[in-house]
């Protein structure tokens, strides 16, 4: 759920006199409730690059179409969004369009953020505006011809998307409403758990289903029980969220730094009803494949790499140690239509998340070196299809193509 | 040209165990604490990959993880009137090097020392009278055991021992040791599963009347969680502990203990391949300034602190203490000084039984799966008749079967060759070793000092060994070695060796890296170089934390009681010195 691939470039270029705006004292339970929708948006992942200060710009993020740099949001005048009025602001969120009217790239997850309500988009404008102003000039534009033309955002907005505040559904409990609220909108977890149409959009009828990015696939999120999260309870998946870990699965990737960034902090309520909301999804196949028999050449070869080299940690039976070895089986990441998350997770390993409630970060250890792209591919072959997984296998061109 | 670094509350010397308990403890305080480690970085995804983890040649034979003579030698002699010359290698002990020092390559046997190891001069002089120790230098530790309890059980929490108490309140407890002192309560976890060697062992000891029980261990029996939040798994056995990191967070160590809190700190940080060259004091010589390190580029800095502790290895400590002017170097001749005073090693000695009609699976081991008895430990049983003092806890530990090292082969087999094949081939699986670790007694000529020829790179003397096992301890381990002939008749195999113990100890043959003593704690400035807290007498803002402190050696692996007296040093630290600082705790 990395916004770093999608984050958006609000280029702040014109330097005319923006509104002084200044700081009531009876503001402050306003710029503390905006300061949480900049955790439920987890703004900090795009927005601060690694030991910067905060939101004064992020990492390059790489889209399909190329680069794009996420810029400052510091309220510095010269380089970041001090400028900019409440309206400008409003209307980034809600329309994609920034100051000055120019036009924003769907890598800032407007789509979802339009679905915020003014309450809260207006919160969050309050706490940026008490942010340390930092001057660092950020080109964010990046990307080639023709992309780099924002205006060419009017036409993708045209077909991809529509603006409007969520909808709350009055035959649904207020619990999962707002965990709908979240998810569709300041979460925007769709921007990574989505597949993509060829534009670039989340894929709208499939949403929450999985996606790809940066090397990582993103899993479906829904509440099927074979690739989603159906088989995890409420509390679980609440543990998830909170931790990084929760005896299923430990988080890696993208999604570590959001636990870490974002959902690990949100409020306890928040994340039951975000649970809630997706365990109600619906998305993907219901029905497992038959796995591919013990009896395969690969699973055999698969097997024998297995037992030498991952069943001290992950077990014999595959089940895995609670805070410490995810188990693989029964898990949804290890039989999602992708492989490419277990692949970057064999050949280039993995740590986990320091939070609060679990603080150990045990690591998967890199085994690139250890493994030829046959063997990766046998070896994630029978995991996906033993203890009861099941799973397309693995080819060896797949490996190959992400050492 | 020195760098003078920002002023920090603390300096540690050394991130191993201690260095990191104190850093954990301290930073809780909320002190600004940087630690200075002479090795490399080490964690467990990157250095001990599931990978080469168990690579025997790279570790175990080259001994990757080790303190290299290159880096430190150190000179060794039997006694006075000998010139001691440097080791070439490491060979009768392995000083660690690195994060997490040598509680990253230990087997992990968890003691605890007992009442009558603290009190030993009182003890045994009020049972045995005077004159049976006046060949030996034994002190009181200024602890008792019931002062000690509550440190053994939060390093045992910590670090998720695995055994069955013995005594909990005074209870005696079926299956456990009878012989240990009361504690509060039982291991964290239940002992390892067996193997089948020492089950054997254990119904053998049983049947001599003996008291067998699990050793302790740190290789974990189940998952757990230690009080600081940090899951460790359960233990694969997978025979790799002695001289190799683990790579299942089964082994406790800082790495798999402490540090995934600790670095979070942002009171805390670590400089690591800085060496310290020592500690620097003001004129009066009474208060540390900080540290002097040298980095590997050369570069040197001053490192300012208000407090130092060092936790490097014992000996490294003492060395410190020596190449700084802390307190005085003890000299033999005069029984005067007292840093480097009252060094003692380990008196081992082993047996095998060579069988015809079993297999004991040796690949199948952890570092302390094995059964011990206590019954010849110590001040277990009576010496009254006796021409010795201290014991030996009698150990079936097969702590691994690795291909290169465990070659077991009879008396009478070539040391090469297709005959030595052959019987390797025959005695892999089918021999058990048992071994003694017998208790070492400080005597006036064993010690510590610094080298009058030969330095390091930096020019600095080296550590200078004078040691032989004393007469004393030599007869103790024969006493205990005919104990154990007893009992390797018992099992009744085809044949069986008895190694005694000889004097003239040899720096070449491993033996043992428990080397303690040398910066003893006690109650006497005149005969201790730290107090009861470990803080020195002379210098007050100076902790100095590790075996070093131990005023001499039991029969047991030293961890568990260093692992307490890091806790014990820090609660002391923490509840009284920090109220005062730059005082002594105890008034000399």
């Amino acid at each position: 759920m990395s916004k770093r691939l999608f984050s958006l470039t609000l280029a702040a270029t014109t330097f005319s006199a923006g509104l002084v705006f200044a700081q009531a004292p009876d503001q402050a339970d306003e710029i503390i409730r905006g300061r949480y929708q900049a955790i439920l948006g987890d703004c900090a992942a795009c927005h601060t690059a690694p030991g910067a200060k905060p939101l004064s710009g992020g990492l390059p993020l790489e889209t399909p179409f190329g680069q794009i740099i996420p810029p400052n949001i510091t309220p510095d005048k010269a380089s970041g969004i001090g400028n900019w009025t409440e309206a400008d602001f409003r209307n980034a969120l809600k329309n994609g369009i920034g100051h000055d009217g120019k036009r924003l790239y769907p890598a800032m997850p407007y789509p979802a953020y339009t679905r915020m309500s003014d309450r809260d988009i207006g919160n969050l404008w309050s706490y940026l505006r008490t942010v340390e102003p930092v001057f660092n000039p950020v080109e964010s534009n990046q990307l080639p011809f023709p992309f780099n033309i924002r205006l060419s955002m009017m036409g993708w907005n045209m077909l991809n998307f529509t603006a409007g505040e969520f909808r709350p559904d009055p035959s649904k409990s207020a619990e999962w409403n707002r965990g709908a609220y979240i998810v569709q909108g300041p979460g925007h977890c769709g921007t990574c758990h989505s597949p993509k149409t060829v534009l670039g959009a989340d894929e709208t009828s499939e949403a929450l289903q999985g996606g790809s990015l940066q090397g990582w696939y993103a899993p479906n999120i829904t509440g099927n029980s074979y690739i989603g999260i159906g088989s995890w309870s409420e509390d679980e998946i609440v543990q998830y969220l909170k931790t990084g870990t929760n005896g299923h699965t430990i988080a890696s990737g993208p999604m570590a730094e959001a636990i870490q960034a974002s959902t690990s902090l949100m409020a306890d309520e928040d994340v039951h009803a975000i649970a809630t909301y997706l365990k109600s999804t619906e998305g993907g196949p219901a029905q497992k494949p038959q796995p591919i028999p013990a009896s395969d050449a690969r699973m055999k070869v698969g097997a024998a790499i297995y037992h030498d080299t991952c069943s001290a940690c992950h077990g014999g039976d595959g089940k895995g140690a609670r805070q410490l070895f995810p188990a693989l089986a029964g898990s949804s990441i290890v039989q999602q239509p992708s492989a490419e998350t277990l692949t970057r997770l064999v050949l280039q390993g993995s740590q986990a998340v320091h939070t609060p409630q679990a603080k150990t970060t045990p690591s998967m250890p890199s085994l690139g070196w250890r493994l030829s792209d046959e063997q990766v591919a046998a070896v994630l072959t029978y995991v996906r299809n033993s203890w009861g997984n099941a799973a397309p296998s693995v080819g060896a061109s797949d490996i190959g193509a992400q050492r | 040209m020195t760098t003078i670094l920002p002023r920090k509350d603390v300096v540690i010397v050394g991130l191993g165990w201690t260095g990191a308990i104190l850093a954990h403890e301290l930073t809780e305080d909320g002190l600004d604490v940087v630690a200075i480690e002479r090795g490399p970085w080490r964690d467990t995804a990157t250095d001990f990959n599931i990978g080469y983890a168990q690579d025997e040649l790279r570790y175990g034979i080259r001994r990757d993880l080790f303190l290299q003579p290159a880096v430190e030698a150190m000179t060794m002699r039997n006694s006075t009137s000998q010139t001691a010359l440097p080791m070439r290698d490491y060979g009768s002990f392995l000083p660690g090097n690195g994060v997490g020092g040598a509680g990253v390559h230990w087997n992990g046997h968890t003691w605890r020392f007992w009442d009558s190891d603290f009190q030993i001069a009182d003890h045994l002089r009020d049972r045995y009278g005077a004159g049976r120790i006046q060949d030996l230098q034994l002190q009181n530790w200024g602890v008792t055991g019931a002062e000690m309890e509550k440190s053994f059980d939060r390093f045992e929490y910590l670090a998720g021992i695995s055994g069955k108490a013995g005594n909990i309140n005074g209870q005696i407890q079926e299956g456990g040791n009878p012989f240990e002192d009361p504690r509060s309560r039982d291991y964290p976890l239940p002992p390892l599963q067996m193997t089948y060697a020492p089950t054997l062992f254990a119904e053998v000891t049983k049947s001599l009347n003996l008291h067998p029980f699990p050793t302790p261990a740190a290789n974990l029996s189940e998952d757990y969680i230690n009080p600081l939040g940090i899951a460790m798994g359960q233990c694969t056995m997978c025979g790799f502990c002695e001289r190799f990191g683990c790579a299942n967070y089964s082994k406790s160590s800082a790495q798999t203990t402490i540090l995934p809190v600790l670095m979070k700190k942002k009171n805390f940080e670590v400089r690591t391949e800085s060496e310290v060259l020592h500690v620097d004091l003001d004129a009066s010589k009474k208060h540390a300034r900080g540290v002097t390190y040298v980095n590997t580029s050369g570069e040197e800095f001053f490192q300012p602190a208000d407090m130092v502790l060092l936790c490097a290895y014992g000996l490294h400590n003492v060395r410190l203490m020596m190449l700084s002017g802390i307190g005085q170097i003890y000299d033999p001749n005069t029984g005067e000084g007292t840093v480097g005073r009252n060094y003692c090693y380990q008196t081992n000695a082993g047996a095998q039984v060579f069988f015809d009609d079993k297999n004991f699976n040796p690949f199948v081991a952890a570092g302390a799966l094995g059964q011990t008895v206590d019954d010849y430990n110590g001040d277990a049983f009576d010496h009254g008749p006796l021409d010795f003092v201290g014991g030996a806890g009698i150990n079936c530990i097969p702590s691994n079967g690795r291909p290169i090292q465990t070659r077991p082969t009879p008396p009478g087999t070539p040391r090469w060759g297709s005959d030595w094949k052959k019987a390797t081939v025959k005695s892999y699986k089918s021999t058990l070793g048992f071994s003694s670790q017998g208790s070492s007694y400080p005597t006036r000529g064993n010690y510590l000092d610094l080298d009058p020829t030969y330095t390091d790179r930096f020019g600095r003397p080296l550590l200078r060994f004078t040691f032989d096992f004393p007469d004393n301890d030599i007869r103790m381990s024969n006493w205990v070695s005919d104990r154990m002939e007893d009992i390797a008749k018992a099992f009744g195999g085809r044949q069986y060796t008895n190694t005694r113990r000889k004097k003239g100890w040899d720096s070449v043959p491993y033996q043992s890296t428990h080397n303690t003593g040398g910066a003893i704690m006690g109650t006497d400035p005149k005969t201790s170089a730290i107090n009861k807290y470990l803080q020195s007498w002379d210098v007050a803002n100076v902790f100095v934390i590790g075996a070093s402190a131990f005023a001499h050696n039991a029969g047991k692996n030293p961890t568990g009681t260093v692992g307490a007296l890091a806790f014990h040093a820090a609660d002391a630290i923490r509840q009284q010195y920090l109220r005062n600082p730059g005082q002594p705790l105890v008034s000399a």
